[in-house]
């Protein structure tokens, strides 16, 4: 998604010269491409991610649609009182790329598990928040958002190849995209886990439950109209995120199924606890804490037998 | 402190705004001396702490002339450097000019955008320091030591300019000074409480509410100053 994303915004800088890119010294073979094509509009500020935010906020007052850079945890919850007081506060078109979301970068450590970013995000009024499920849709996002008005999260994964069956790329901010249709029940799904969410569906099929499955890339503000309409088809809906249980995707369908008065089960399929030091690829950790396509399978069966 | 804002505000953005930037939270007590320039009335000056006013303690972005909300210690450097690096792009004259305090400079983040603003050389950036020597608690020597403040800047290239913090002339002939190829600090030297007798370099004053009695002395000691 980074690459696709970058190149992305490499064709836009070139052709609007109030973007500009700036990176806390990450993106080491990934944001050459830009730097070569618009070096004027590039800055590596160093390992400095509160003053990235500072910056960027000045450059947006200034006229400026600054983009910065970094791995998610350090771009969203270092700085993020910078956020808060900066580009929120003043309403201001400040673009945050955060890479990594979940366990991509799983052996790089906890320090690097972004597993809130999402959430903590999610509570600043104003704040867009992007979270594409595969290359393509994060392509057609950059292209949808990057000129609008207020700040914007985007939520990028590594996964240059993956793509969503039935995706093919699209993007509406404030819409979900419903992939798969289904009858029994649905599977709402935000960022680059979803190709799992999709697993899930075959692996019902084989069974014979009937699950429909949707994309929320467009967080916040929350789509709650699509939301809704799909929420009230159904009993029972699964939440699948690379991210904590609390505050992200699972919350926001709880919030709409309660603030909508729908009759909906949700089981929300994230991560519970936090890793103690434990390490490992990020198939290795996603099946670990549960944010897979057989853990959401076996949710569903569970609670489709009465079980759970 | 109050007046190196006054004087910032008379005479370096009065007639231009665009031409220059502030950020330095704690600071809406200097309203009253700018709020000629900003064109706010008596009555919206009486509102000061009140109810449904925007004239809180901390500066608030929906005022007139006011860019950014600082209330938050540590992020008015960094926003400056960025609207002078931005002003750069532009291939603009603007300038940049920012208020700390001496004890804000505790924060990291002041330190993150004094190494950018140097070595992006932004000579279009001017910040300076309020140097009183207090902070909330105690004496900045007593609470984090900010010795030698001078060397410090200089170490981190900035080009370095010490000025008697009341002299409103001295610290705008010194901003307006014809700069090197760096962004400058005016460390400006100030006593705490400065005009009022019973204030002076007391730290309680930080927070303290005047009495009433005590407000009046306050006001027969600073009326023509501020006059």
């Amino acid at each position: 998604m980074r690459d696709t994303f970058i190149k992305t915004l490499t064709e836009l800088a070139a052709a609007d010269e109030r973007i500009l890119l700036l990176t806390a010294d990450l993106g080491y073979t990934v944001l050459e491409k830009f730097a070569d094509r618009n070096p004027k509009q590039f800055f590596n500020v160093g390992v400095a991610e509160q003053n990235m935010l500072g910056l960027a906020t000045g450059l947006a007052e200034s006229g400026f649609i600054p983009f910065v850079y970094s791995i998610a945890t350090f771009a969203t919850l270092r700085t993020y009182e910078f956020i808060r007081n900066g580009p929120v506060l003043h309403h201001l078109p400040v673009r945050i790329v955060g890479v990594g979301g979940g366990f991509e970068y799983g052996s790089a450590g906890p320090t690097h598990h972004a597993l809130e970013d999402v959430g903590v995000l999610r509570m600043q009024p104003g704040l867009e928040i992007v979270a594409p499920a595969d290359f393509q849709q994060a392509g057609n996002a950059l292209k949808a958002t990057w000129n609008h008005k207020g700040p914007v999260y985007y939520r990028l994964g590594k996964n240059e190849k993956a793509l969503v069956p039935g995706l093919n790329g699209e993007f509406r901010a404030g819409r979900i995209e419903i992939v798969r249709e289904g009858t029994d029940m649905v599977i709402l799904s935000m960022g680059g886990i979803t190709p799992e969410a999709c697993k899930a569906a075959i692996l019902l099929e084989e069974e014979g439950i009937s699950a429909c499955v949707a994309v929320v890339a467009s967080v916040s503000p929350s789509p709650m109209d699509d939301l809704v309409s799909l929420l009230e088809r159904f009993q029972l809906a699964v939440t699948l995120e690379a991210h904590y249980r609390t505050g992200a995707l699972g919350s926001l369908v709880s919030e709409v199924i309660a603030d909508n008065g729908i009759s909906c089960r949700v089981k929300r399929c994230g991560v519970q606890e936090h890793s103690n030091g434990i390490s490992g690829t990020e198939g290795y950790l996603n099946s670990l804490h549960g944010i897979s396509g057989a853990a959401v399978a076996d949710a569903v069966r569970g609670i489709m037998a009465g079980t759970k | 402190g109050l007046l190196i804002r006054a004087g910032l505000w008379c005479g370096l953005l009065g007639r231009r705004r665009r031409a220059g930037r502030r950020g330095r939270a704690h600071c809406l007590g200097a309203l009253p001396v700018k709020g000629h320039v900003l064109g706010l009335d008596r009555e919206q000056l009486a509102t000061y702490c009140g109810d449904a006013t925007l004239l809180g303690v901390h500066p608030e972005h929906a005022l007139p002339g006011v860019d950014f909300c600082t209330g938050s210690l540590g992020h008015g450097l960094s926003m400056a450097a960025g609207c002078a690096l931005g002003a750069r792009l532009q291939g603009s004259k603007r300038r940049a000019f920012v208020l700390l305090s001496d004890a804000e400079c505790n924060e990291g983040s002041v330190w993150e955008a004094v190494m950018f603003a140097a070595h992006h050389r932004l000579s279009n950036l001017v910040a300076i320091v309020d140097v009183n020597g207090q902070q909330a608690f105690g004496y900045t020597k007593d609470v984090l030591n900010l010795d030698p403040m001078a060397d410090k800047w200089k170490a981190f290239g900035w080009d370095v300019v010490e000025v008697d913090g009341h002299d409103c002339a001295a610290i705008a002939s010194a901003a307006n000074a014809p700069h090197k190829s760096a962004p400058r600090v005016l460390l400006a030297d100030t006593t705490f409480g400065k005009g009022v007798s019973y204030m002076h370099g007391e730290i309680k004053w930080h927070y303290w509410p005047m009495s009433d009695d005590e407000y009046a002395i306050a006001l027969e000691q600073t009326v023509t100053d501020v006059a």
